[in-house]
């Protein structure tokens, strides 16, 4: 007979406060936010990790992870993160940063803390929208995609089309780690954990700098049932943003999780 | 006390470098001073100065409008600083680079051919050595021996085989120097 | 330690290696660059952290990341580089961890030219950043003054929590003078209570952020502010009074303007005037009640600044309208020469008659007739 205790194949993480989290439902920073909470304890890192939040939706993601964070100006994290790591090198020091944040605003901190080799773990939220303002249009939203700030579907003639982050970065030397995953199924779910344990593992190597992309839902602002969310992300993200392995050093590719 | 000099030339005619040792010679003297150079875009390859100040009490303004003395080592320094001096303030001319005399005549004008003397000594970078000496005919507050010693103090250690041929540059600009003064009318 | 000439610059960076200076990180921009030049091979050499960032704003976050650690950390820039750091020391202020800004001032607005200018004085002492936020701002005049405030304000933003920005002129920074370097100190890692270096398991977990969601809590961190400003108010304010016994006329001028109106009031003594010089050392804090004091023996003021008469509201509200106030300035990058300000001595001095026209007004009018 097996005792509950033997039963538990599911419990909040201890890198993780009991704080309910303010995130929508149906929302995968959710998600995002335990596989990273799970990496951090089974690495036995929680104490001397350092988290960076950004502003946007995962402003609040201190109040949900126990490790001491700092919160960023607007895509500022990889700069701050930076500051912390250049003075405190034997802590693990990570952000958690939307497309906003990352890819609009904070574009030039995210790709001069990359070519300088930072060794720090970003943690890049793909949703294809400003979620936190109320959905607008962000350097991420699909062509043809219908946003508050982008009414009639982006038009590339008028607006641009969107920036591949997960490309562009695997151009540079000084990353070491670099992939794309999806959080749209428990199978992509697993491949997304491993994806950020390995990303820590690279910082804890020093390895260089570590990015993981997931591709994530926004239920509220798209409009859709986080069902549908999941689809979208399957039958549209995806196309557009495919998932893959952009860059891993050789050193990384040794590592054996 | 207190005295202002400027000294302006080319950049490369180590036009900086002469004002440093100056401060160098007077700090080490205990006075106190200032220097400061142009700078910006008009050191790349422009004409270039500084503005060296000494006092014995805590000095005010480290520019000048009409310094009693100056250094021109070249032509466009002494077109600027020949309507600029003061009253009765010396003006060192590097005669080798320019092609006219002075115009004013209620100013001392030194001629010294800095080139030349630079060249006979073996060493054309020595130029403003020469002229600082000259600079010192007119500076009794800082010395010959002064200067020697700030070179001797302050020079870079892979420059120091260099200090004797210095020294000499300083000396016949200075004597070169006292020969103008001593032709001067009274 | 003896004497050795130093350049402004230099001294600034040499002074917070000395200081205990655990991190730098900034831009390229005249006439400041020497302090980065220096520190890019300073900071290596004793396995101090040194980052020259992607742009100014890269460079202030780095700042506020490694400040949040407790660590000495600065960064110095030229006012438009300072006008893009503005979003971070907002950040700073609000976050309330210690930093420190040099900003080595050049003729603005816009990207302006690189001669020496005192035209951020406000953006420094009043604006700036958004949000409501006292700073400390010393106004070094001297290379030996720089030095001295560069290990000061180390001091002084642990102590309060704040930014301490050092603002001089181009002058100052491209300047040599004699001066001496305090002992190297070891750099000490103090262990704020506040820092978030990592819990090592030993600690509950710390935040540090800028947001207060709750206006009533904001309210509460802006007041907080406030009061510890108030300390720094009674505590830390500096300057330097010259030939002010007797003086008739009090100059106030702080940096280069300080010290060419100091020649200017040597010679007019030398000629008779009774005229003195206050030169503010701190700027913010300003020297309000000491100006105030002075309005019961001096008849007429004069502000000199490299500016448009920034500083020259400050004077006012200090002196209150009990004496009249005059201002001489040169903005755009032109630094004055102490015969203008004798000038504007002897002109006062001359004029036994309150002036009561508006300073600023009858200084352009004066200045638009020269120009």
């Amino acid at each position: 007979m097996t005792t509950p205790a033997n039963n538990l194949v599911y419990e909040r993480p201890e890198a993780f406060t009991e704080t309910p989290t303010h995130y929508c439902p149906g929302c995968t920073h959710g998600v995002a936010h335990r596989l990273v909470a799970e990496v951090l304890e089974e690495m036995n890192i929680t104490d001397k990790t350092i988290g960076v939040a950004p502003v946007g939706c995962a402003v609040f993601a201190y109040n949900y992870f126990d490790v001491d964070f700092v919160e960023a100006p607007h895509g500022r994290a990889p700069a701050m993160a930076t500051g912390v790591k250049r003075v405190l090198p034997d802590r693990v020091v990570f952000t958690y940063q939307g497309d906003g944040d990352l890819a609009s605003i904070g574009m030039g901190e995210i790709v001069h803390a990359a070519a300088r080799g930072e060794n720090l773990t970003v943690i890049f939220i793909n949703n294809a929208n400003f979620g936190m303002t109320g959905g607008q249009m962000a350097p991420t939203t699909l062509p043809g995609m219908k946003t508050s700030s982008s009414q009639n579907g982006r038009d590339v003639e008028t607006q641009g089309y969107p920036i591949k982050v997960s490309e562009m970065l695997s151009t540079l030397e000084g990353v070491g780690y670099c992939v794309r995953r999806s959080l749209h199924d428990p199978k992509n779910i697993r491949l997304a954990k491993k994806a950020i344990r390995t990303a820590f593992e690279t910082q804890v190597r020093g390895l260089g700098f570590s990015m993981v992309e997931l591709l994530s839902t926004c239920p509220t602002n798209w409009g859709m049932t986080p069902v549908n969310s999941l689809k979208f992300v399957e039958e549209h993200m995806i196309p557009a943003y495919p998932l893959g392995d952009y860059k891993i050093s050789d050193a990384i590719k040794q590592i054996k999780i | 006390m207190q005295k202002e000099i400027i000294i302006a030339g080319f950049g490369g005619q180590g036009v900086l470098f002469g004002g440093q040792v100056l401060a160098y010679a007077a700090m080490d003297t205990g006075k106190d001073v200032t220097w400061i150079p142009s700078y910006g875009p008009e050191m790349r390859g422009g004409t270039a100065n500084c503005t060296v100040v000494i006092a014995d009490h805590e000095i005010g303004s480290p520019l000048v409008k009409n310094p009693p003395l100056a250094i021109a080592l070249n032509l466009p320094s002494f077109d600027k600083y020949e309507s600029q001096l003061a009253a009765g303030g010396t003006l060192i001319v590097n005669q080798s680079m320019v092609d006219r005399s002075a115009q004013r005549n209620d100013i001392h004008v030194i001629m010294v051919p800095c080139n030349e003397i630079a060249e006979e000594i073996g060493d054309k970078k020595l130029m403003n050595m020469v002229a600082m000496g000259a600079l010192l005919s007119a500076l009794p507050e800082v010395s010959l021996k002064d200067v020697e010693k700030a070179l001797e103090g302050h020079l870079p250690a892979r420059h120091k085989h260099l200090l004797p041929k210095n020294y000499e540059a300083l000396k016949r600009g200075f004597e070169h120097a006292q020969k103008e003064w001593d032709k001067a009318p009274a | 330690m003896p004497k050795e000439l130093w350049k402004g610059n230099e001294a600034i960076a040499e002074a917070a290696v000395r200081a205990g200076l655990e991190a730098y990180f900034g831009y390229p921009i005249t006439p400041q660059t020497e302090v980065l030049e220096y520190l890019s091979r300073r900071m290596p050499e004793l396995g101090r952290a040194f980052v020259q960032a992607e742009s100014e704003l890269g460079a202030v976050n780095m700042v506020y990341g490694a400040a949040c650690t407790g660590v000495r950390v600065m960064s110095s820039s030229s006012s438009p580089g300072v006008s893009l750091m503005m979003e971070g020391l907002s950040y700073i202020a609000g976050t309330e961890v210690p930093a420190v800004l040099v900003n080595v001032m050049r003729g603005g607005p816009g990207l302006g030219n690189i001669a020496p200018a005192q035209s951020d004085y406000n953006q420094a002492v009043h604006g700036g950043g958004h949000g409501d936020y006292p700073r400390i701002v010393l106004a070094p005049a001297s290379v030996q003054e720089a030095i001295d405030l560069t290990v000061l304000s180390f001091d002084l933003a642990e102590k309060y929590r704040m930014i301490t920005m050092l603002i001089l002129d181009g002058a100052i920074g491209q300047m040599m003078e004699p001066a001496e370097m305090p002992e190297m100190k070891p750099v000490h890692r103090q262990d704020f209570d506040w820092a978030t270096n990592g819990t090592m398991g030993k600690r509950e977990r710390r935040l540090l952020t800028s947001i207060y969601l709750n206006p009533l809590d904001e309210e509460q961190t802006n007041l907080r502010l406030l009061n510890r400003w108030k300390e720094v108010q009674a505590n830390e304010v500096r300057y330097k009074e010259y030939f002010i016994d007797d003086a008739e006329i009090v100059i106030v001028g702080f940096g280069t303007a300080g010290r060419v109106a100091l020649s200017a009031v040597r010679t007019a003594r030398e000629q008779g005037i009774k005229v003195g010089l206050l030169r503010p050392i701190t700027v913010s804090p300003f020297p309000t009640e000491r100006l105030s004091q002075l309005t019961g023996q001096a008849r007429a003021f004069l502000v000199t600044e490299m500016n448009m008469g920034q500083m020259l509201d400050d004077v006012q509200l200090a002196v209150r309208g009990r004496v009249p106030v005059e201002f001489y300035g040169r903005p755009g990058g032109v630094v004055p020469f102490p015969d203008e300000i004798l000038n504007e001595i002897k002109r006062i001095a001359s004029s036994p008659t309150a002036d009561h026209t508006d300073a600023r007004d009858a200084w352009l009018t004066r200045m638009t007739e020269r120009v």
